[in-house]
């Protein structure tokens, strides 16, 4: 449903986006990640036509945006990044305001706006001036705004920011339920909302896309993917790493004790290796194991290595050395 | 038809906001007031002993307009870029043509229900005398149009910065010379740093409002001073939309 062909944007000589290309079907809600000023907004904006790209092409349900920009304008709905809103209006003006510019009229206006109030919980602001509003209620408002003509396209900037942690899991319940019916872009830097809501990520740093696939495999690239983390009573910690270092499939190994328990992490020489646990467990027959896990990978960490090159081999050298 | 209802639809949403905040009723009360102390206490319309509004009334125009106008038109697109509504209207199915001209054609509206309600003049030199009402109409017209003008040029400036301030004090410099233009001081500094060209003082001195406006206030509907009003406008909200898109190229 969404296309973007090698999209570039230039501020002057700073490429602010270079050479961006992906897609969204029907069904799949696509998160956006990446630091502060990697070119997620700004991507957002050419997606959704209020920026005109410096080269590329975006093309909206079959339609050119620079083309013909009406016809891909009314399949899309936009939050923006600040979640803007007339202030010198109700909320209930500015929802009939969005829903008329939508073309809705009569009964389908009527049946809109109950719709988007309550999926968005704004009943009980709905004749209140927009500059009254506390911060969620005014998010919510512009939310409610972008959902009110049922668009096949949701492009979301920081959908999440600046709510309570109920209004958040809310918004991401409703953006994975509407996900199943349309297409979704959502940009985020709360990493387990990738968990919670996506079907895919995509990664973007410094105007380029760095990573994209699956939660699941973006966390197969983390060296915690397939590592196996078990607690131990009455071994030496010296001990307990010394005997795993000899594991075929371990590349490193952590531990840490703790009185008179150690708690070890062996790291997989493959990334994502599922006989790791296997050797483990057989290595560690007859020893007193409390707890004993596989590691799924961490995403912070697969964010943290993919968008901070130039740390990224200190940061290896911090966590190869062992905490005794 | 359907540029014509995002048109309407803008309007709307325009007045809807000019009436929920106070900025519409102090505007009017002001406009109101000034109106009437400048035809009764200092354009001496009963000394006059006229039944005429021209030189009591009206000729006070240009010179509210220069400061209460900028007043309506400096939030126009300012307040949509400090917001980031301007994000949202942008996004949404319509021309930005659509927007500009609702944008504006709202304001004008209001303006032309401000000056509407200074109808108890009308209704004051009626009762005293037998005025002409065909030269008051054509006066009115022609007050209208002067204040869609100055209106179109305050969306220059209102889409040039995010200030409402710098905003108002740039259109009030701007409308100011569109009064200046035609006064004769301001055509004797035109004419020597010009060194005499004199067509280019022809086309400086014919951007004033004044001139244009004086064959209204004697009734005369004419069409070139018409096209004036309309061309200023229709080339102010051109730069309008040239403006807001630079700034989202650039």
């Amino acid at each position: 449903m969404i296309k973007v062909e090698n999209l570039t944007k230039l501020f002057g000589a700073k490429r602010a986006v270079d050479g961006v290309s992906f897609t969204v079907e029907r069904g799949e809600v696509l998160g956006f990640l990446g630091p502060n000023g990697a070119g997620k907004s700004t991507t957002m904006r050419m997606l959704t036509g209020f920026l005109p790209p410096s080269s590329g092409t975006v093309t909206v349900g079959g339609y050119d945006m620079a083309e013909q920009p009406i016809s891909a304008k009314k399949l899309l709905g936009y939050l923006p990044e600040s979640a803007p809103a007339y202030t010198d209006m109700t909320v209930y003006g500015f929802l009939n305001f969005a829903a008329e510019i939508r073309g809705l009229r009569g009964d389908a206006k009527k049946s809109a706006l109950s719709r988007v109030v309550d999926l968005c919980f704004l009943d009980s602001v709905l004749h209140q001036n927009v500059d009254t509003l506390s911060k969620g209620y005014r998010h919510r408002t512009c939310f409610a705004q972008s959902i009110i003509h049922d668009p096949d396209i949701l492009v979301l900037d920081e959908p999440t920011d600046g709510l309570d942690p109920n209004q958040k899991s809310e918004i991401r319940q409703l953006i994975r339920k509407m996900g199943e019916k349309k297409a979704i872009i959502f940009s985020t830097h709360i990493l387990e909302e990738v968990d919670a809501a996506c079907t895919r990520a995509i990664i973007i740093d410094r105007g380029a896309i760095v990573a994209n696939g699956t939660p699941a495999e973006l966390r197969r690239k983390s060296e915690w993917a397939g590592a196996v983390t078990l607690r131990v009573q009455g071994l030496g910690a010296g001990a307990v790493q010394e005997k795993l270092n000899q594991l075929r499939g371990a590349k490193k190994v952590t531990a840490s004790a703790n009185g008179n328990r150690v708690t070890v992490t062996v790291f997989p020489r493959v990334a994502g290796d599922g006989d790791l646990t296997r050797e483990v467990i057989a290595a560690t027959n007859g020893w007193q194991i409390e707890e004993l896990r596989t590691e799924e990978g961490r995403l912070d960490e697969v964010f943290h290595n993919i968008t901070m090159p130039d740390t990224r081999s200190e940061n290896r050298n911090a966590k190869s050395e062992t905490r005794v | 038809m359907n540029s014509l209802s995002n048109i309407k639809t803008i309007a709307k949403r325009e007045l809807l906001a000019c009436f929920t905040s106070p900025v519409a009723y102090v505007f009017i009360v002001i406009f109101l007031l000034l109106n009437g102390f400048f035809t009764f206490m200092v354009g001496g319309f009963f000394e006059r002993g006229q039944a005429s509004l021209a030189s009591s009334f009206f000729m006070w125009h240009p010179w509210f307009y220069l400061f209460l106008v900028p007043a309506v038109g400096m939030r126009l697109w300012a307040e949509e870029r400090r917001v980031g509504t301007l994000e949202l209207l942008l996004t949404m199915p319509i021309a930005p043509w659509e927007a500009i001209v609702g944008k504006f054609v709202a304001s004008w509206l209001f303006l032309g229900l401000a000056l509407f309600l200074t109808f108890p003049v009308v209704l004051t030199v009626n009762h005293l005398g037998s005025p002409d009402n065909g030269v008051i109409f054509a006066a009115y017209v022609g007050s209208w149009l002067m204040a869609g003008a100055y209106l179109a040029v305050s969306c220059i400036t209102s889409a040039i910065t995010r200030s409402q301030v710098v905003s108002f004090i740039i259109s009030v410099v701007a409308c100011l010379f569109l009064i200046l233009a035609g006064f004769p001081p301001v055509i004797n500094m035109l004419q020597s740093l010009t060194h005499n060209w004199q067509w280019l003082v022809d086309v400086i001195t014919s951007f004033s409002v004044i001139t244009h406006f004086e064959g209204f206030q004697k009734g005369v509907l004419d069409s070139r001073d018409i096209i004036f009003f309309l061309s200023v406008i229709g080339f102010s909200l051109f730069t309008t939309s040239v403006i807001l898109r630079t700034h989202r190229t650039s």
